[in-house]
């Protein structure tokens, strides 16, 4: 799958980077040589011109860049859940009231108790592929878990309530 | 009062004014450059409040300002960025050339101003002004759009022409004729080939006496060089100018990025210190009769700037709306314009060619801006469909 990137130089200014969806629709992102960046949504009608233009500040397109990086990982980890049969994958989120909330993962024990596998935890726009059992876990994280229906049932029941 | 306390008094007050004009023009959403002006005709010469200590300063600091002006548009450049743009719109710069230049010298030619003021007449309505078109993209949020590049290497090819055209400018009003003139010419294509080359090839060389990180050393050597270059191309007659621009491309990398900071709050001011200083020097009753031509000279080349952008957004593959963008956001002319009429006045070539400068700068540039806008308005954008509509019907109805 290639997706086609244009760059074009913008003399005196810095260069303009497009990206064409397959859809056909245009979008660009001009990063000035002074640093700043504007990401331009092309119009339809008028596939030339940019409908709207949002300027970004460092941590404002970093952050854009993570959200849109953290969501193409989740959606490739979820593509499993059509390719082995009989496993699934599951997206669980660590509730507050969760004993192990401020702990770290190797405490769960969850694959010697459930038979299931932890692949990623997503935090807030960051994901951490591959936890060690040295990784912590906070309230809120996104758990994203391999295994069969039966142990994801019970994995959701571990990270509720702890076990037995 | 002694002379330096009146000129204080003089240089302060007028400053502080062209700040206030220059916040007016911010909240307006226009270029300062023609409130610039008419604060320079408001005083001086026939204007209500005559200067008399501070004309002198004026004058120096004009000639600084065209040095910082150029220099700085030299820095916005990279070597490379010409060499691209001259490779890929020599046809339409070509085009724009012949289309924006030829009208100004017939012009002056039917003004009766002879040959000499026929091609001063020919850049000024041949440039456009880079710096007011760039505000004009940025304000209108137009520098994502595809037919951006396209506008932006016409200015960049009008740009680098001025370096060979200035040259023979400022032999031809020195009155050294046309062997001269040829001289400068070749003196200047090579001048500027050789230091083209360097920024190409050792580019690095050149930045690399100079510290990017010290501002104040990096402000007073660049603005040192600069100024000697400047003061050297003068010297053999080729426009200090167009010296100063080439140092603007010869520096490269973080050095150029960190010089275009450190010296751009010196370009804003000297760069109105010479708008203001050619408003001082042209007398508003001057400006009354050559209204009228003015206008007219205004409205045919504002009509084949249109008509150039729109044929180069049409041969680089632009749809109908980017191409009428392209032509009308190229029709304001501005410093150049002022920079060459300048040339031409303080070698007293015709008297009648500062008015009518002055009066064809604020035209465009006011006109400029707002033209630009056309092509968001509505029943512009319905006219286009249509348009559009009607000849695909009419390929239906055969």
């Amino acid at each position: 799958m290639s997706v086609r990137v244009e760059r074009v130089d913008l003399p005196g200014i810095g260069t303009r980077h497009d990206v064409i969806t397959s859809a056909g629709r245009r979008i660009g992102v001009v990063s000035h040589r002074t640093g700043e960046r504007e990401l331009a949504i092309f119009d339809l009608d008028d596939p030339d011109s940019a409908a709207d233009s949002i300027d970004l500040s460092d941590s404002e397109a970093s952050a854009l860049a993570d959200i849109l990086g953290a969501s193409v990982m989740l959606g490739q980890l979820l593509g499993i859940q059509e390719q082995a049969g009989g496993l699934a994958t599951e997206q669980l989120v660590l509730p507050t009231s969760s004993p192990y909330a401020g702990g770290v993962l190797g405490d769960t024990k969850a694959r010697t108790r459930t038979s299931t596998s932890i692949v990623a935890i997503v935090r807030g726009t960051v994901v951490i592929p591959s936890p060690t059992p040295m990784t912590p876990l906070q309230a809120g994280d996104t758990i994203i878990a391999v295994g069969t229906r039966s142990g994801l049932d019970s994995l959701a029941q571990l990270l509720n309530s702890g076990p037995g | 009062m002694t002379e330096s306390t009146l000129l204080l008094i003089e240089v302060g007050a007028l400053l502080l004014g062209l700040g206030m004009l220059a916040r007016l023009a911010n909240r307006l959403g226009i270029s300062p450059i023609p409130l610039y002006l008419a604060a320079g005709l408001a005083c001086g010469d026939g204007g209500f409040v005559p200067l008399t200590a501070s004309t002198e300063f004026f004058e120096t600091g004009s000639e600084i300002g065209v040095i910082l002006l150029l220099g700085m548009l030299g820095l916005e450049y990279t070597a490379t960025e010409l060499v691209t743009s001259l490779r890929q719109s020599r046809t339409a710069g070509l085009i724009d050339a012949a289309l924006n230049a030829l009208p100004g010298a017939a012009f002056a030619l039917l003004m009766g101003w002879g040959p000499i003021a026929a091609v001063a007449v020919a850049g000024i309505t041949w440039v456009s002004s880079s710096g007011v078109i760039a505000k004009v993209l940025r304000d209108l949020k137009r520098l994502g759009n595809r037919e951006t590049p396209t506008i932006l290497s016409i200015l960049v090819i009008e740009d680098l022409a001025m370096a060979f055209y200035l040259p023979i400018l400022s032999a031809l009003v020195l009155g050294a004729g046309i062997v001269a003139g040829a001289t400068a010419l070749v003196v200047a294509v090579a001048v500027v080939l050789v230091i083209l080359y360097l920024a190409l090839r050792h580019g690095r060389v050149i930045s690399a006496i100079f510290a990017p990180n010290h501002p104040e050393s990096l402000l007073l050597g660049v603005l040192g060089l600069t100024m000697l270059v400047a003061g050297l191309a003068q010297q053999v007659n080729v426009s200090a100018a167009v010296g100063a621009f080439l140092v603007g491309i010869a520096l490269s990398g973080q050095v150029a990025k960190n010089a275009q900071q450190v010296l751009s709050p010196l370009r804003d001011l000297f760069a109105a210190v010479f708008f203001v200083f050619f408003g001082l020097v042209t007398n508003p009753a001057d400006i009354v009769p050559v209204i009228v031509p003015a206008a007219v000279l205004a409205l045919v080349t504002m009509a084949t700037k249109v008509y150039t952008g729109y044929r180069a957004a049409a041969a680089a593959g632009f749809g109908v709306p980017a191409r009428w963008r392209t032509g009308f956001t190229l029709t304001p002319r501005g410093e150049f314009s002022i920079v060459i009429a300048g040339l031409a006045v303080s070698a007293g070539l015709e008297p009648q060619l500062a008015p009518l400068a002055t009066a064809y700068v604020l035209i465009t540039v006011l006109a400029g801006p707002l033209l630009a806008r056309l092509p968001e308005a509505l029943w512009f954008r319905r006219m286009l469909r249509r348009r559009a509509t009607g000849t695909a019907g009419a390929v239906i109805a055969r």
